[in-house]
């Protein structure tokens, strides 16, 4: 049952199988709370700084990723990923996380050549996923009039 | 020149014609517009050329209007949004009407007004000549912003480029609207580099504009029937009505913002209003002079405000520039 | 220059705000969602087999797949136009801004249109990303070395 709980732990394997069901329907609901309420809050701080700071999205986005390696490199973001899962690890925070384990696994076992290959390695499947469907989109579809919004 | 042109002869307007987009067909002045297209496609296949097909669309019934071949049209002054004018080329290259390219920004319909009736005054053998403006959202978004599909919030001060195009032939005819004093604008610089609020940037240039033509004319604003200003949108048209206020002028219920006509406020999320250099033109073409055919206005200042600037100057901290050029429109006769 | 500034500061003071409230409760619960999404397809992927690596790795692909479906029907930016930071913070953000260059520069040509210009906003992401990993992992180097 150890894939209910945020980051993959395995949660009271010994119980007896319907107490296990709810511990684990449990545990699946404490997951999702706190990886609302995390992915929410990072949201909120960025749409605080985009509409009070004038910050631009783009370099959002650059903040928050460069962010994510920081936390990743002084050892926060893996506590930070076992209590809120894809709270932290969707937000592009997460995206940086993921550069910082590479890099480091990467030196581990190739040394400071690992510094330049870690990395991308670990940031493959995101990149290429979004370059391969950025390709497909552009041959399947083309871009539709922008059009006002309704007043609300 | 920082003195207004008093025309000798008016300059007639013969004939005008508008087309828009989709938003713009489904605001409140919608219908009075001469054709419009669903889509924004305009039947090309890219947003650039689509802006080129609203161009030559416009032409066509502007010819058809007055019921000549483009063999009788002596000059053409066109301009757009895009880089190096491309929908006036693209779009208008086929009638083979002699062209002077014009970039004013948002304020070329106007600047394209002054030189049409530059033209027709100064030379006895120029006798018609059209002035054809447009910008369309789309082409202005991938070309001033991010692309068509990218997700983002605007701040309220922002304005939308209008999908719209507009035409006039102006001649040395008699009667009907005429052109009679001319004020070209000033590049003001106020020092701005927000282009998420080019009203402001916009409103010192056309307070410049005014302040000036007041001043030289010695005419209180209470003798026009409407002062018409381009696109200031409701962030630029207050900043306007202060600084005017500040120096003594209040130009009143009697000033109209094309970029506020065009979408409705209530129900059509444009942020600040309208823009975009076929705004003005479109609304001119089918709001602004059929009122002053009827007869329910006769004296009218149509100025037109652009924000000279580009991305690459507006990531090197170049200010955007605001510019105003002014047309004294009038109803002859009586 | 001074008049200038005046004019800076009187036209910043007097701009109409953004909603900060209302953005912020649709950045709040846009953004929530997609993470709870995620968390629930974790434990789909778990459920099926997949190393909590593995099915890390395919809840990124499966959201960055359907912000480019998104994108590409004409959905995404309406979403978006609401939610603001809502649905760029996550990964879904970082998935429009490389396929809403792609789709619209295809009018430019496959290759030089799309090819050229699919990074021209996800490239500072990708670029001091990468930039930042490669100097942590040279300190952490000398770091291991000296210690």
């Amino acid at each position: 049952m150890s894939f209910l709980s945020a980051g993959g732990g395995a949660p009271f394997p010994v119980l007896p199988a319907r107490i296990r069901k709810v511990v684990s329907s449990l545990t699946l609901f404490y997951s999702c709370l706190a990886a609302f309420v995390t992915g929410g809050l990072l949201c909120v701080v960025a749409q605080l700084l985009i509409d009070l700071t004038r910050l631009t999205p783009a370099r959002i986005l650059v903040l928050y990723v460069c962010t994510g390696v920081f936390l990743g490199a002084v050892g926060l973001y893996e506590p930070l990923y076992r209590f809120a899962g894809c709270g932290v690890s969707v937000p592009l925070i997460g995206f940086g996380g993921t550069i910082a384990r590479g890099v480091r696994e990467a030196i581990h076992t190739q040394g400071l050549f690992g510094a330049l290959t870690g990395g991308l390695t670990a940031a493959a499947a995101g990149t290429t996923a979004a370059l391969v469907f950025g390709y497909l989109a552009a041959v399947f579809f083309r871009s539709g009039p922008k059009r006002l919004g309704k007043k609300r | 020149m920082s003195e207004p042109i008093l025309l000798p002869h008016p300059v007639r307007i013969a004939a005008r014609a508008s087309a828009v987009g989709g938003d713009e067909y489904r605001g409140p002045l919608g219908p009075l517009f001469d054709f419009h297209d669903e889509s924004d496609r305009f039947g090309a296949d890219t947003w650039e050329k689509a802006e080129g097909e609203l161009g030559r669309t416009v032409c066509n019934l502007l010819l058809a209007r007055a019921g000549l071949s483009h063999r009788d049209v002596d000059l053409l002054f066109a301009g757009d949004l895009q880089n190096q004018c491309m929908a006036s080329v693209c779009g208008l290259s086929g009638f083979g009407i002699p062209y002077f390219g014009l970039y004013g920004a948002c304020s070329t319909f106007v600047e394209g007004i002054l030189l049409a009736s530059l033209a027709l005054t100064a030379t006895g053998n120029i006798r018609r000549v059209a002035v054809i403006t447009t910008s369309h959202n789309c082409a202005a978004e991938r070309q001033f912003r991010l692309p068509l599909e990218y997700g983002g919030q605007r701040p309220p001060t922002a304005q939308w480029t209008a999908t719209a195009g507009g035409a006039l032939l102006l001649d040395r005819g008699e009667g009907g609207v005429g052109v009679t004093a001319l004020l070209a604008g000033r590049m003001v610089d106020s020092g701005l580099t927000d282009a998420s609020n080019m009203g402001a940037a916009m409103a010192p240039a056309a307070a410049d504009t005014l302040l000036r033509y007041f001043d030289a004319t010695r005419e209180d604003p209470a003798g026009y029937d409407a002062i018409v200003t381009g696109d200031l949108g409701s962030e630029g048209s207050g900043i306007l009505s202060e600084l005017l206020a500040a120096r003594g002028l209040s130009l009143g219920a009697r000033h109209i913002d094309c970029g506020m006509l065009l979408y409705d406020r209530t129900r059509q999320d444009a942020h600040a209003g309208a823009s975009g250099c076929g705004c003005s033109a479109a609304v001119t073409a089918a709001h602004i002079l059929p009122m002053m055919e009827r007869g329910e206005m006769r004296r009218v200042l149509l100025m037109a405000t652009g924000a000279l600037m580009s991305p690459s100057g507006i990531q090197q901290g170049c200010p955007i520039v605001g510019i105003a050029p002014l047309a004294r429109l009038e109803v002859s006769g009586i | 220059m001074d008049n200038r500034k005046a004019y800076r500061i009187y036209v910043e003071r007097r701009a109409a705000s953004s909603p900060v409230l209302k953005n912020c409760a649709a950045a709040f619960w846009v953004g929530g969602s997609i993470c709870l999404a995620g968390q629930l397809l974790f434990a789909l992927y778990r459920w099926l087999g997949m190393s909590p690596d593995m099915a890390g790795g395919a809840v990124t692909v499966t959201l960055i797949f359907s912000s480019a479906l998104l994108t590409g029907l004409g959905v995404f930016d309406r979403i978006a136009r609401y939610a603001g930071a809502g649905t760029l913070v996550p990964v879904t953000g970082f998935a429009n801004a490389v396929v809403s260059p792609a789709v619209d520069t295809r009018s430019e040509g496959m290759l030089l249109g799309v090819g050229g210009k699919i990074f021209t906003i996800a490239g500072p992401v990708l670029l001091f990303g990468t930039l930042c990993g490669t100097v942590y992992g040279v300190v952490y180097y000398l770091a291991g070395l000296l210690l």
